[in-house]
C-alpha cells in the first residue's frame, strides 16, 4: 500500500524545497526524491522545474526517473505538473530546437513572440513576471483543483515566470486559461495528471488552496496484493 | 492581466530587520518573518531583504533568515547584498529564496550574471543597478557603489544592456538623486532603462506619494516598484498604495483570501 506522501521529483533543477515547505504549510508531508522506488510508492506525484524545455527534459532523462514519472502519470494517482513541470507533459516544445516531451497531454510549447502570437506581441516585455488571473474552465472547475476558488473571480490571482506557454491540441484539457497578450492555457486538467504554469507554492493563500485540493485528490484503492504475485 | 508589482523592501543587518514598520500588534518589529507576513497580509506582490551589513561574517544569518522566510511566507521574496559568488546564489535559493539581486559583485565581475543565470535561470538573477546624474558618462547617467558614494565610469544605459545580454531577469533601478528625497522617482531615467532592455524594471528611489508610484508605472514604464522610506515611516500602507493605484486604473493585484 502507497505510503501516504507526496513525491515531489528531485531531477536536478529548480527549487524544490518552497514546493516542500508550503505543503508542510497546509498539513501535508512531501519529500523530496529522486529515488524510483519512493517515486513509485508515494500517495501523489509532484513534477516541479524551471529554466528551459529541452534541459530539462534532457535532465529529466538523464537523471534515469523518465519511466517512474510516465508510470506515475499513467498510474491514476494524483500527478502535478508545476511550471516547467507542466510544459514537460506536453508533446513537444520548440524552447532552444525542437525537444520531445512525455507526451501526456497532446499539444506543444510555444514562446510569447510575434511568431506565435502576432503583433500584439511586439514590444511586450517577456518572461511574464508577476500576478496575473486565472479563468476556470467547466474541466477546471470539475477537476477539483480549484475548488474553493470557482467565486473568486479576479481574486484568483497567482504568481507567474514564464517566457514559453502550452497550447493543448484540444481545449478539452485546458483547465484555467490567463490573458498575456492574448488568452493561453494556464492549467490543464487530463483524468488525474495536472499541470499548472503558475507557481502555486509561491501565489499566497491562493496557491496554497490549490495545493491542498491537490493534496486531498481522491487516490485509487489500492491494488490487493494477491493480484500482483504471481499464482 | 498581467499586474504592476508592489514590492516592499526591508533592510537587515544580522539576520534583523532595521528600519521596520511598526505594525499594529506586532510585538517584535525587528523580527524578518513577522515583517514578511504582515506585509504579505497587507497584499505585497513579493519582498526584497537587503543586507546592508554585507559582511562575510553575515552571510550565515542572511541565509538562515531566508529560510525561516521561507517555511512562513508563500510570496516570491529576493535577497541581496553582498552576493559575490556563484555559490552564493545556491546557498541562497536552497533556502527557498526566489531571486538574488547583486549589484557590486557584477560590476567586478560581470560573468557572474552569466554563470548563476546559466545555473539556476534568469528568472532568479536581479541585477541592481544605482546611477546618478553626472554627465561623465555617454547618458549623463552614471553607474555608482557604495550607496552612490563612489562613481564607476560606468553608463547606466550601457550596464543595463550589458546585463540583459549577460542573462539577467530582472533589473532593480534606483536613482541616487532622487533616493530619500521623497519627490518622486527619476522618470526619465526609469523609462531610457525600461524603453532599451526587454526585462522588468523595478523602479526605486523617491517615492513619497502613492502618485509617484504611479507616474514610475505609467510614464516611467516600470513593470514593478520597490517601497522603502514610504512604508517605513508608516505614511501608507501597501493596501492604500494598492488602492490608490487601482483607482487610477493601474492593473493592481487586489490581496483576498481564497
Amino acid at each position: 500500500m502507497p505510503a501516504p506522501t507526496i513525491a515531489i521529483i528531485d531531477y536536478g533543477v529548480g527549487n524544490l524545497r518552497s514546493v516542500q515547505k508550503a505543503f508542510a504549510a497546509e498539513g501535508h508531508e512531501a519529500i523530496v526524491t529522486r529515488d524510483a522506488g519512493a517515486i513509485r510508492e508515494s500517495e501523489r506525484v509532484v513534477l516541479p522545474g524551471v529554466g528551459a524545455f529541452g534541459a530539462a527534459i534532457d535532465t529529466l532523462r538523464a537523471s534515469g526517473l523518465e519511466s517512474v514519472t510516465l508510470d506515475a502519470a499513467h498510474s491514476g494517482r494524483p500527478f502535478l505538473g508545476i511550471c516547467v513541470g507542466m510544459q514537460l507533459l506536453f508533446s513537444e516544445g520548440e524552447e532552444m530546437g525542437r525537444h520531445r516531451g512525455l507526451d501526456l497531454v497532446p499539444g506543444r510549447v510555444l514562446r510569447f513572440d510575434e511568431a506565435n502570437l502576432g503583433p500584439a506581441a511586439r514590444g511586450v516585455k517577456v518572461p511574464q513576471i508577476g500576478w496575473n488571473a486565472l479563468r476556470f474552465t467547466e474541466n477546471g472547475r470539475q477537476s477539483g483543483l480549484f475548488a474553493g476558488l470557482e467565486n473568486a473571480n479576479d481574486g484568483a490571482m497567482v504568481y507567474f515566470v514564464h517566457s514559453y506557454f502550452c497550447a493543448p491540441d484540444s481545449t478539452d484539457t485546458v483547465a484555467a486559461t490567463t490573458d498575456f497578450i492574448a488568452p493561453y492555457c494556464s492549467a490543464v486538467a487530463r483524468g488525474t495528471i495536472y499541470g499548472v504554469q503558475f507557481h502555486p507554492e509561491k501565489s499566497g493563500t491562493v496557491g496554497l488552496r490549490i495545493l491542498d485540493n491537490f493534496a486531498r485528490m481522491p487516490v485509487p484503492s489500492p491494488v490487493p496484493p494477491s493480484v500482483l504475485t504471481p499464482a | 492581466m498581467l499586474t504592476k508589482r508592489i514590492i516592499p523592501c526591508l533592510d537587515v543587518k544580522e539576520g534583523r530587520v532595521v528600519k521596520g514598520v511598526n505594525f499594529l500588534g506586532l510585538r517584535d518589529a525587528g523580527d524578518p518573518v513577522a515583517l514578511a507576513a504582515a506585509y504579505d497580509a497587507q497584499g505585497a506582490d513579493e519582498l526584497v531583504f537587503l543586507d546592508i551589513t554585507a559582511s562575510h561574517e553575515a552571510r550565515g544569518l542572511l541565509f538562515d533568515l531566508a529560510a525561516r522566510v521561507a517555511e512562513q511566507v508563500f510570496i516570491p521574496f529576493t535577497v541581496g547584498g553582498g552576493i559575490a559568488s556563484v555559490d552564493d546564489f545556491r546557498r541562497i535559493l536552497a533556502t527557498g529564496a526566489d531571486k538574488v539581486s547583486v549589484n557590486s559583485a557584477a560590476l567586478k565581475n560581470p560573468d557572474l550574471i552569466r554563470a548563476a543565470s546559466e545555473r539556476f535561470g534568469s528568472q532568479c538573477v536581479v541585477v541592481a543597478i544605482d546611477p546618478k546624474r553626472t554627465g561623465d558618462t555617454k547618458s549623463g547617467w552614471e553607474v555608482h557603489v557604495h550607496g552612490g558614494r563612489t562613481k564607476t565610469g560606468v553608463d547606466a544605459l550601457e550596464w543595463a544592456e550589458r546585463v540583459y545580454q549577460l542573462g539577467a531577469g530582472e533589473i532593480l533601478l534606483t536613482s541616487m538623486d532622487a533616493d530619500g528625497t521623497k519627490a518622486g522617482y527619476d522618470l526619465p531615467m526609469t523609462r531610457a532603462v525600461a524603453d532599451l532592455v526587454p526585462i522588468p524594471v523595478i523602479a526605486s528611489g523617491g517615492a513619497g506619494t502613492p502618485a509617484h508610484l504611479a507616474d514610475a508605472l505609467t510614464k516611467g514604464g516600470a513593470s514593478a516598484v520597490l517601497l522603502s522610506s514610504i512604508l517605513h515611516y508608516g505614511e501608507f500602507t501597501v493596501a492604500q498604495i494598492k488602492e490608490h493605484l487601482s483607482t487610477q486604473g493601474l492593473p493592481i493585484r487586489r490581496a483576498s483570501i481564497g
